[in-house]
């Protein structure tokens, strides 16, 4: 165990730093506020630039565009992204999900056809998982897609779906095999967003925001060769997705729970209770405390997950945890800023009256779909219940 | 950046794990506790053997000079068998605070023998007050002579000499001393015995100032939190092999999503604990600036977690899990004692909020 940085860690970080200091855009904090559709293309320009860089994708092997970046490198690169504060990138599910997938699982045709798009962002990916009908028991998904010559022709419907808005393309898991077991009868496309047929509706989620869409497929023709992975072989293509999603996003989140406690701090000791500031009372500091606490120990769980993947490979159930760990702790971490600002927490970002700008309302909301998106907290607990602990499948 | 284990740290823990299992099974364990101290010679012996009693003391002393993650890896395996006998007492508080505030000559004379497995040992601390918090101190040393009362001590009963924490210094009083009075409390947790010691005009050496000892006591603090580990991760194995073999309306109870879920959330207690406890130790292995902060959210974990977790476990047991014949109390009863022991899940968040909130210093180092 030796938790000091390696010298080729320190040499990835200082020379992303370099980088970093002459590229980072410095008017991102006037883009952020707009609506998505506005500041999309900032986005994209934003994502074209790393790519010149060659830091859009630092995980991926060095043969597509990556740097064969270890995952300690990786932590490394999100940590120095949110310390600089820069934009997100425009094509993240691309880049952070789809793009490991394609490399791990696709034809070197495929790789070479939509893997250098997505690392320049001129193709935007957008997941097509979840169904009005399917969503935990994601492996029961109904959407169906019936072989005609050298086609697959797609029906149905799916829910969910980030960027679908602005996707150019689209992982599909669609049922193969309607009389095989459920988990054996899916196939993953890759479909033109474009193709006639697919109709895109937004989906108003309780932020008031639609972050996501609904995508409705009718006789949408999709051809064989974009087939990912083997026929009916899908749920393990899907899964391996799955698994980078969960291993990876908890590494970008500390830095932001980070920030939003050193905030909850400050204003603590301007906040008034009981005729003292909020910072010297007992109740508060105990759950400012615990927060802390809990936002570093996110981190060492993180840390040893990392060194534990890097030495068997690939990420696995354990990531489970830290899907558990980190949105269960950001509700906590949004109910004790709720707590912290009394009435002001719930004043949304146009009141003139709100505080930092009304975030603290939008996360309290957003945050309550943390334990719900890319996994219940329910499904991530049957999973370390049979998969870790090998206790029998409940379901 | 490595945060996992090395090959001779796995295997350190994997043959401290063998060894507590083969010298300290569960039937020894309960023959110790019934037993007035909880002490064996011969396994105090064997510990010597194994090097255990002198892990991360100097060589000079006669020590093995590992480092604090060792320690913890160590502590861990003991509080997974439970082991009595006064290893946390004599090696790991009084062999610290020896360590941490003794000169070169009392260290030959006192931290050499408990290394070589000579001697049993424990730390005065608390007062009636029961506060953790070391201004509390009322005890001082008069012209090197104690008079007033210590609570709480653990294996005092057996230990060759006592360090006192006292207002004006760390002492060193032997067991023979004039006046020196032990008597038992009857604590919750049958393996570890607790003594009010009372001293009357009782001379008393002086090792050095109490400057020193945040740092001996931020190594206990850490071991205790590791141990707590330890309990919680057999709590958990034994808890998910019931819940496979337990049948009930003709499944195996671990089937049934409410316990499943217990279940994950026990791994997820344990696992955070130990994320916890592996980063204090190295953090105190670093002297890293962080350090105190690292042990607090340690033993703040450490201190909830191995409750809730005893809690699950027996819960998840059924009406098994509440008889004496089943181990699960005797691991919830030291997880009650450890959460106490060094500062509970309260005091560390006030430790931690006087870091982070007063001086705005927090942050552990890694990346």
């Amino acid at each position: 165990m030796d938790l000091n940085l390696t010298g080729e860690e320190l040499t990835f970080r200082g020379e992303l730093r370099t980088w970093l200091a002459s590229n980072v855009p410095n008017d991102w904090n006037e883009w952020r506020e707009k609506p998505i559709e506005e500041s999309f293309p900032y986005l994209r320009a934003w994502q074209q630039k790393l790519h010149e860089g060659r830091w859009a994708a630092v995980s991926w092997p060095k043969e597509y565009g990556g740097r064969s970046a270890t995952l300690m490198q990786q932590a490394l690169f999100w940590e120095e992204m949110a310390r600089v504060e820069a934009p997100p990138m425009a094509n993240s599910l691309g880049l952070g999900l789809i793009g490991p997938t394609i490399i791990a699982c696709g034809t070197e045709a495929q790789k070479k056809r939509y893997i250098p798009k997505i690392l320049s962002a001129e193709e935007i990916w957008c997941q097509g998982f979840s169904e009005p009908n399917a969503g935990s028991d994601l492996a029961g998904l109904q959407m169906e897609a019936r072989l005609d010559g050298d086609h697959y022709v797609v029906n149905g419907q799916k829910v969910w779906t980030s960027y679908g808005w602005v996707g150019d393309w689209c992982e599909l898991v669609v049922r193969t095999d309607a009389s095989a077991a459920k988990h054996k009868g899916l196939t993953v496309l890759l479909v033109d967003m474009k193709s006639p047929g697919v109709e895109v509706r937004p989906l108003r989620q309780m932020t008031g925001e639609s972050e996501f869409n609904e995508l409705l497929f009718r006789d949408v023709r999709v051809p064989l060769e974009n087939i990912l992975g083997k026929v009916n072989d899908g749920w393990n293509v899907a899964m391996s997705t799955l698994m980078y999603e969960r291993g990876s996003y908890g590494a970008r989140l500390h830095l932001t729970f980070k920030r939003y406690i050193t905030r909850l701090i400050e204003l603590s000791r301007t906040i008034q209770r009981n005729g003292r500031s909020a910072a010297e009372d007992p109740v508060i500091r105990q759950k400012l405390a615990q927060c802390s606490a809990e936002i570093e120990i996110m981190r060492f769980n993180q840390m040893r997950a990392f060194s534990r993947i890097t030495a068997t490979g690939v990420p696995g159930p354990e990531g489970s945890i830290q899907k558990i760990f980190w949105s269960e702790l950001n509700q906590r971490l949004q109910q004790i800023a709720q707590e912290l600002l009394g009435s002001y927490g719930q004043l949304l970002g146009g009141d003139p009256h709100a505080i930092d700008k009304g975030i603290w309302s939008y996360a309290y909301l957003r945050a309550r779909g943390n334990t719900i998106e890319a996994g219940t907290s329910e499904v991530q607990r049957n999973i370390i219940g049979h998969f870790v602990l090998g206790l029998p499948r409940s379901y | 950046m490595q945060f996992g284990l090395s090959e001779s740290q796995e295997f350190l823990k994997d043959s401290a794990r063998k060894f507590f299992a083969g010298e300290c099974p569960s039937a020894e364990m309960r023959r110790l506790m019934e037993t007035d101290t909880a002490y064996d010679a011969a396994l105090w012996s064997k510990l010597t053997d194994q090097g255990y009693t002198g892990i991360i003391f100097p060589e000079a002393y006669g020590g093995v000079g590992l480092g604090k993650v060792e320690l913890m890896l160590l502590m861990e395996e003991a509080g997974r068998a439970l082991l009595p006998v006064p290893f946390f007492s004599t090696v790991v508080l009084a062999g610290s605070v020896l360590d941490a505030v003794g000169s070169s000559a009392q260290k030959k004379k006192y931290l050499a023998p408990i290394c070589r497995g000579e001697v049993r040992a424990t730390v005065a601390i608390l007062e009636a007050s029961a506060s953790w918090n070391l201004r509390d101190v009322q005890l001082s040393a008069v012209s090197g002579k104690f008079t007033g009362e210590k609570f709480f001590v653990s294996d005092a009963a057996i230990a060759d000499f006592i360090v006192v924490v006292a207002r004006n210094g760390v002492f060193v009083v032997d067991s023979k001393a004039h006046g020196l009075k032990i008597s038992s409390m009857s604590g919750m947790d049958p393996t570890r015995k607790l003594y009010v010691v009372e001293f009357s005009n009782t001379p008393a050496e002086e090792i050095g100032a109490t400057t020193d000892l945040p740092r001996a006591f931020d190594v206990a603090t850490a071991a205790l939190a590791a141990e707590l580990v330890g309990g919680m991760q057999r709590t958990l194995d034994v808890t998910v092999e019931y819940a496979k073999t337990r049948k009930q309306f003709g499944k195996p109870i671990g089937m049934f999503q409410a316990v499943q879920h217990q279940c994950a959330d026990m791994y997820l207690e344990t696992e955070s604990a130990r994320s916890a406890v592996y980063y204090a130790g190295w953090a105190l292995e670093e002297n890293s600036p962080d350090a105190a902060t690292a042990v607090s959210i340690a033993k703040m974990y450490a201190s909830d977690a191995g409750r809730a977790v005893g809690n699950r476990g027996i819960q998840i047991h059924g009406g098994m899990g509440f008889t004496w014949e089943n181990d699960l109390h005797l691991y919830y009863r030291r997880a009650k004692a450890s959460e106490t022991a060094f500062g509970d899940a309260t005091f560390h968040r006030e430790r931690i909020a006087s870091m982070v909130i007063d001086s705005g210093s927090v942050s552990a180092k890694i990346v």
